[in-house]
């Protein structure tokens, strides 16, 4: 188990490198000078040159990926073009509300997806089992921005319930944290609740005509316990690797869902960091989230020996 | 028998959906178990004999299944009025039951204990400690070794054998009067089958428990039942006390199925001079080898196994599961790579031979599997399965239509088979089909990997007629792979018996029976239900 864990994170060195080639010269094969837009409108090409020399960005391209590799060795990722800090400070400061978010939505997405998966599935081809299935495929289907819009329109204005938008440090006291993150969190989740409680009502489904069901019948268990303790568990397995997925493709639902509610986070600083062709911060937050998505893999594949003592590593 | 019976069924009814090829799946049963008797109900498939048992636990599919009619009185109780509170104080305490597949009717992800443990949780007030000493204790009388370990293994630790004994355990800790057990040595091999019926006969004489089993094989009624119910498509045809149904039935449904028990004494057979169609020498197969950062562990699935099948002559390969017989098939078949040793079909030797240049051969041996409703494609006719051989092999699609129509009239099914799909015919007419499939392919060598294992007698009876013939007819050699002695002892010119990879025993069929030399056969055949009982002696 030991062996295999070390030997998954010995295999992420390789995934980050080839990350980490790949997002460097994309991000010198698309269009849109870093210096230019530093230098603003009214500057004149002497001036841009200048500020390109500065970064270092005259140097021929596999000289700065070197450079830059051997500073992220170090432990240093850099200055941003950008924001004059440098990037480890720039994303350290935008990690609380990413963070908060994320993890709040997926808490969210889970607590409703599977009891709704596992109750569809129970009351399969009732009405329940359509509403639900009706939902999920509503969730899937309206975009993120539109679930938004409209949840603000009637929680924050018509009902006046929680702020429009805006973020509150968990420093600042817990009730305005949870407070100002509880519509973004649950806009966020609608798509994973539909996804999740998909997987869990056809995952579930599938248990549930299994023999060692009909067994706990027989002797005389109740429902709900053969639903979340014989069959659940069964079903678990395909049910933790959407959430697993669903974490990892949180971070681009992050990104416009923080713009929606103006949250300062990772997602924000991306979408700024684009825009101002600020290649090392756009370089730092990229490797940073697949290396996020690296670990959700690998803690997802562990996960699967505590729930199923069939499967070893 | 005396006082009130422990079960008493009167009249039960229990409807079908509609569009089902009857009415009802049980009509108008009657029957009875008392304290201290096992009762069987013994049936070919679709005579409603599970329907029976499901209905008295109340574990029909709801909506899909209904009982119309009658009662079903437990202990003087109808559980058919039963609320479903009361039903489920009833299971685990007054009735319990045990299934077929000890392999899938356990949770592969609660220890066994727990699962034990459960039925305790459920219907007493037991503190934890009590319960744990409770559970030991049955595990210990179910004859389990070292119970204390085995109460925090999960089921796929321990063997199908020891799976069903938990499943006993669980279903009579709580002693309740009626253990209804529904196959529960189907799926098990001979020897420990013979072990589960002289467990489940102990426990019932000790605690004096009625038993309903049910079973579709006459030797397991011969040895375990005190009375026997015989049932066909949803009635009771015939009953009363095991000896006088089995020694002098007065139906002819019942005289049928106990005459189509295969007898354990063969015929002598001549022993066939035909060429030798297919040879091995020192085959192998060796599982295993270990990874970079594991120990190594190989297990030796067949181990220098010689054999040789002549044309006209039917090799059987007998032996439990783990022996190592279904290997030994599928390295013929090159359906796997054996690790060492030679095939030789015709001149060459087939057993390293790459894909490529092995095509040729593929066609000569050929294998018929041993689930019907799995070895043909659902979303494809009889006749693209049965054509697509031959074709891949240069026959024009008009004459591999032609040839298909003539094997389905040889194996009995009517050539307009050809544009339906499998799902329409029963278990007995698609081992038909994939006999046809086989034969499409002119084969040297039919595989047969027990293949009517999944049959019901009266159907067995005839497939291994159909099997025989066709040898005769295409000068085949056919091996025949099964677990089952009687089977074999029909069908087999000779026998080779293996265990644990190893052939322990081979000779003519009626030598290995008759004047076994090996312990292992001599177990495998003591083992076999019913033999005190001599089926078939008048056949």
């Amino acid at each position: 188990m030991l062996s295999y864990i070390l030997r998954r994170l010995v295999a992420t060195v390789p995934v980050m490198l080839i990350v980490a080639v790949l997002v460097f010269l994309m991000l010198r094969l698309t269009p849109g000078d870093p210096a230019a837009i530093i230098a603003g409108d009214n500057a004149n090409t002497e001036q841009v040159a200048l500020i390109r020399t500065r970064l270092g960005l005259d140097q021929p391209i596999f000289v700065q990926f070197f450079i830059w590799l051997g500073n992220i060795l170090r432990g240093d990722f850099g200055e941003s073009f950008f924001f004059k800090k440098t990037v480890a400070e720039l994303i350290l400061g935008r990690l609380e509300p990413t963070l908060s978010l994320a993890l709040f939505t997926i808490v969210i997405a889970v607590a409703v997806a599977v009891p709704l998966g596992v109750l569809a599935a129970y009351k399969q081809g009732t009405w329940i089992d359509r509403i639900v299935m009706g939902f999920s495929v509503m969730g899937f289907s309206v975009p993120v921005f539109v679930i938004g819009y409209g949840l603000i329109y009637l929680f924050a204005i018509k009902l006046n319930w929680v702020p429009v938008q805006g973020y509150q440090p968990l420093a600042q006291g817990f009730g305005g944290f949870i407070h100002r993150l509880i519509l973004p969190s649950v806009t966020l989740a609608v798509i994973y609740i539909a996804l999740i409680a998909r997987m869990t009502r056809a995952s579930v489904l599938e248990v549930l005509g299994e023999d060692y069901i009909r067994t706990a019948r027989a002797k005389g268990q109740v429902e709900i316990k053969i639903l979340f303790r014989h069959a659940l568990k069964n079903a678990a397995v395909p049910i933790v690797t959407v959430i697993g997925l669903g974490i990892a493709l949180l971070i681009g639902g992050v990104v416009v869902t923080e713009s929606v509610y103006t949250i300062p986070g990772l997602g924000r600083l991306t979408v700024d960091a684009v825009l101002a062709r600020d290649y090392p911060t756009i370089q730092a937050v990229i490797l940073l989230f697949s290396l996020v998505y690296v670990l959700i893999n690998l803690a997802v594949d562990l996960l699967y020996t505590l729930l199923d003592p069939r499967i070893r590593y | 028998m005396q006082g009130e019976p422990v079960l008493d069924i009167r009249s039960l009814t229990v409807r079908l959906p509609g569009g089902a090829d009857r009415m009802n799946a049980v009509e108008e049963v009657s029957l009875s178990v008392h304290r201290n008797e096992i009762v069987c109900i013994v049936g070919e498939s679709g005579s409603g004999k599970s329907v029976t048992a499901f209905t008295v636990m109340g574990l029909l599919p709801k909506g899909i299944l209904v009982p119309t009619g009658g009662e079903v009185l437990l202990e003087g109780e109808d559980v058919l009025k039963a609320t479903p509170q009361r039903l489920r104080d009833l299971r685990g305490t007054r009735m319990a039951m045990i299934f077929q597949e000890p392999m899938t009717a356990l949770n592969p992800v609660l220890t066994i204990g727990d699962q034990v443990d459960e039925v305790l949780r459920i219907h007493t007030q037991l503190g934890p400690r009590e319960r744990k000493a409770k559970v030991i204790d049955i595990m210990a009388s179910i004859r389990l070794p070292d119970p204390e370990r085995l109460f925090d293994a999960y089921p796929h630790q321990i063997s199908g054998g020891q799976r069903q004994r938990i499943m006993i355990a669980a279903a009579l800790v709580l002693d309740p009067a009626l253990l209804i057990a529904d196959e529960p040595t189907t799926a098990l091999d001979v020897t420990t089958q013979a072990q589960i019926l002289a467990l489940i006969k102990d426990l019932q004489r000790r605690r004096g428990t009625g038993v309903l089993f049910i079973t579709h094989d006459f030797g397991v009624v011969a040895e375990i039942a005190d009375r026997v119910v015989v049932m066909q498509n949803g009635r009771v045809v015939e009953q009363g006390p095991a000896e006088a149904v089995l020694r002098r039935p007065t139906q002819p449904y019942t005289r049928m199925l106990i005459e189509a028990v295969p007898s354990l004494e063969p015929k002598p057979r001549a022993a066939i001079a035909g060429p030798v169609a297919v040879e091995t020498v020192g085959l192998s197969k060796i599982y295993g080898g270990g990874g970079l950062f594991k120990k190594e562990r190989t297990v030796r699935a067949a181990d220098n196994v010689n054999l040789a099948v002549r044309r006209g002559e039917t090799l059987g390969i007998v032996g439990e599961s783990g022996s190592g017989k279904t290997t030994v098939a599928r390295c013929i078949a090159r359906l796997i790579a054996p690790s060492s040793g030679a095939i030789r079909l015709k001149d060459a030797d087939i057993a390293s031979l790459p894909e490529r240049r092995l095509r040729p051969y593929r066609r000569r041996i050929q294998v018929v599997f041993q689930d019907p409703y799995r070895s043909l494609n659902p979303r494809r006719t009889v006749g693209a399965s049965i054509i697509e051989g031959p074709m891949n092999f240069g026959l024009s699609e008009r004459d591999a239509l032609d040839r298909a129509r003539s094997l389905l009239r040889l194996v009995g099914l009517s050539p307009d088979a050809l544009e339906r799909y499998p799902h329409q015919f029963s278990g007995g007419q698609r081992q038909r089909i994939a006999i046809a499939r086989a034969l499409a392919m002119e084969p040297d060598v039919l595989i047969a990997d027990e293949a009517v294992s999944a049959l019901d007698v009266s159907v067995q009876a005839q497939v291994l007629d159909l099997l025989d013939d066709i040898k005769r007819r295409f000068d085949l050699a056919v091996l025949f792979i099964t677990h089952d002695l009687r089977v074999a002892a029909q069908i087999c010119d000779r026998i080779m018996v293996m265990e644990k990879g190893i052939v322990v025993e081979d000779g003519p069929t009626h030598r290995v029976f008759n004047a076994p030399e090996h312990p292992y056969t001599r177990a495998l055949l003591d083992a076999a239900p019913g033999r005190g009982f001599g089926f078939g002696k008048a056949a």
